[in-house]
């Protein structure tokens, strides 16, 4: 986890808010840098992880995870994380018709699936165990990323479906958190992705989006990060407060910083 | 692990197989590639194949693109089991980039797999460039070393320790270096060819049996490819998985015209197909695959016939790597005085962050393209010098618009509206 950001984001891994949704969007510029820290900051925050990984291997976040001080192969062999490997499986399942469900079991079929065995899996997954296990915090959901699922050949709406679900099992009833990333295709037309973008952004309490420099490609600022609070938890705070910052990505570290104030200008 | 053992009908190792429901589940399948997690042990091991070389940065392992310039683009070249899609406009480049990758893959010595639809892989490995080695470059070198001999016989009177020391090469030397030079006039020699090898697909031949996998959304023609695909890393262990084979070699997979109506896919035709999810399916399922395996695939994809631009956004997400031709050849900027010594322009769309936060970004963003008779070469752009005697605004105008449609192309960090890079 980065630091910075959480004192931006006001929260530390001992105060982690729970029952919230977050939604992490970028748009032209890569945002998964904000996966890997709300990965990190949850594993420390010792709750429990169910990690969708639809677009990378286990490796790559494992390898990241370990420069922000995190190691994933422990979180999961102590049960602290459950990790579906969206790569992995998909390959399994096309090569080698299996006969139980999987939770990936959208990408046999001919039509657009729904995403059920997807959710009983995560429910499955993210269940409060009541006998012997150590207790951890709270359930948390990371997807990454959303925006897959829609190449995949699942509906926007199947996909809000699932977000819908989600946020009851987990939020709702387990007190725990979901945090989603979605890519924002900008002007590249893409409806089914706005509808999945405007309609997780009604429902979520906290909007993290990365976007590239009005200017175009800067060494020293690799972007921008807009933090949308909606719904705050205090009644005194004033509604949808949002912030702006930029930000430099370095090899174990982002740092932020307000507009205009990037430390190779000052 | 016996609910991973009951699992389908293939001879796997059962610890390849991950249940991703079982917590337990530690996989015993460790994946003789760059992703395997850090360490030295690691690269000391992956050093040793031939013609890869670990990335600078974080250790990755990375393979020629069979263009030095574009590896140094890059970030030193492509990451093994990543795919490099070549976008361009009318095809008229791309092929020629697909061309060096696979003469790349010969010289090295790496394995091949070719799928077309189109063309037949034997006749496209026909047409792959002469790589410039020792023997190539032997008959050109020997006027010089007539030259040099009846000179190294003089002894040396005053540096004569000098004479001890081995002679310096100055030829390209042989083959087991990272990145080569082509010669795109001459054809590669037909021995090269035979003794590399290769694998092809070519997809008029491959269609006519029956398929007996039940009905997905993916195209019958791309079930087909990745099942091929599938196969020969396999049956060859590039995935080491086989336990019989133990390969310790790269597979290059050249895949062109993606998504042309060759395939069977609909995309180009209309805006709203019924298919669409066919492309970016066989695209996921190609990552999956070559996350998994020594494995570098580059694909050509013509954008300019796809109706529908949020597949085109769709399939760039799906790619690691992202190279942009941009040719003058039909447009206005054939005949800008900006532009009157290259071809095209060249953007570099994208990179990946493959087990790292960041990467290597080149701080070059306006590069152009020249295809010379026997090289293809990749410059900064440079400002012809204004030859007029006097200061004709016209021309300074012309210079400027021309300037402004370089903006959108570049930084893949982050993309504006407007062209102020700094």
């Amino acid at each position: 986890m980065f630091p910075e950001l959480n004192n931006l984001l006001n929260t530390t891994p001992d105060q982690a808010e729970q029952g919230k949704l977050t939604l992490l969007c970028d748009a032209k510029t890569d945002g998964s840098f904000l996966v890997h820290h709300f990965l990190s900051f949850y594993l420390k925050a010792n709750c429990k992880v169910c990690f969708v990984a639809l677009i990378q291997s286990f490796s790559h976040y494992n390898i990241v995870g370990q420069k922000l001080g995190v190691s994933l192969t422990t979180a999961r062999e102590c049960g602290q994380l459950v990790f579906l490997e969206g790569l992995k499986s998909a390959v399994d399942i096309f090569f080698r018709p299996q006969e139980d469900p999987h939770p990936l079991q959208f990408l046999r079929e001919a039509n657009s699936g729904n995403l059920q065995p997807l959710y009983e899996f995560v429910q499955e997954a993210l269940k409060p165990m009541d006998s012997g296990e150590a207790a951890w915090r709270c359930p948390v959901l990371l997807v990454d990323d959303l925006s897959v699922l829609l190449s995949l050949g699942v509906g926007a709406v199947a996909v809000l479906d699932f977000v819908h679900y989600c946020r009851a099992t987990v939020c709702r009833e387990q007190k725990g958190n979901v945090v989603a990333l979605v890519h924002d295709s900008g002007d590249a037309e893409d409806e089914e992705n706005d509808i999945l973008l405007n309609g997780l952004g009604h429902q979520s309490h906290l909007i993290l989006r990365a976007e590239g420099l009005a200017t175009g490609f800067c060494k020293d600022v690799h972007g921008q990060l807009r933090i949308l609070w909606r719904r705050p938890s205090q009644p005194t705070a004033q509604r949808d407060r949002s912030l702006t910052y930029q930000y430099k990505i370095q090899d174990k570290n982002v740092s932020f910083f307000a507009k205009g104030m990037s430390p190779a200008v000052l | 692990m016996a609910a991973a053992a009951t699992c389908g009908t293939g001879t796997r190792s059962t610890g390849s197989v991950v249940v991703a429901a079982s917590r337990n589940n530690v996989t015993s399948f460790q994946r003789r590639g760059p992703r395997a997690s850090g360490t030295d042990s690691g690269c000391s091991r992956l050093v040793s194949i031939a013609g890869t070389r670990p990335s600078v940065r974080n250790g990755q392992l990375l393979v020629s693109t069979g263009l030095p310039a574009l590896d140094q683009l890059l970030g030193g070249g492509l990451a093994v089991g990543t795919v490099l899609l070549i976008e361009d406009k009318y095809n008229i480049y791309s092929p020629l980039l697909f061309k060096y990758f696979l003469a790349e893959g010969i010289v090295t010595g790496h394995t091949l797999l070719v799928a077309s639809a189109k063309e037949d892989p034997a006749d496209i490995l026909q047409e792959l460039p002469a790589p410039l080695l020792d023997d190539n470059c032997k008959k050109e070198c020997d006027e010089d070393i007539c030259n040099h001999k009846t000179e190294s016989n003089i002894k040396m009177k005053i540096a004569w320790r000098y004479q001890l020391l081995p002679k310096m090469e100055a030829r390209p030397v042989s083959s087991s270096r990272f990145g080569h030079y082509y010669d795109v006039s001459k054809r590669i020699p037909q021995e090269l060819i035979e003794a590399s090898k290769w694998h092809g697909f070519f997809l008029p031949e491959k269609i006519s049996s029956t398929l007996n996998v039940e009905p997905c959304s993916l195209n019958h023609g791309y079930i087909k490819l990745l099942q091929f695909i599938q196969n020969i890393i396999y049956e060859e262990g590039f995935d080491g998985s086989n336990p019989q084979k133990k390969q310790k070699n790269i597979l290059r997979i050249g895949i062109q015209n993606l998504g042309s109506p060759l395939w069977g896919d609909d995309i180009c035709w209309t805006e709203n197909c019924d298919s669409s999810h066919s492309l970016t399916k066989f695209l996921y399922m190609l990552r999956g695959l070559l996350r998994t395996s020594l494995s570098a695939c580059i694909i050509t994809v013509p954008t300019h016939l796809i109706q529908n631009k949020a597949i085109i956004a769709r399939v760039t997400n799906l790619s690691d790597t992202v190279v942009g031709l941009e040719s003058f050849i039909g447009s206005e900027k054939e005949t800008n005085p900006l532009y009157k010594d290259y071809h095209g322009l060249i953007h570099i769309r994208q990179i990946p962050q493959l087990n790292n936060l960041i990467y290597d970004v080149s701080d070059v963003k306006d590069l152009a393209f020249k295809l010379k008779r026997k090289l293809f070469t990749i410059e900064r752009l440079h400002l012809p010098p204004d030859l007029s005697d006097t200061v004709s605004r016209s021309s300074k105008q012309d210079l400027a618009e021309s300037a402004k449609l370089l903006g959108p192309g570049c930084g893949m960090t982050a993309r504006g509206k407007k062209h102020l890079d700094f």
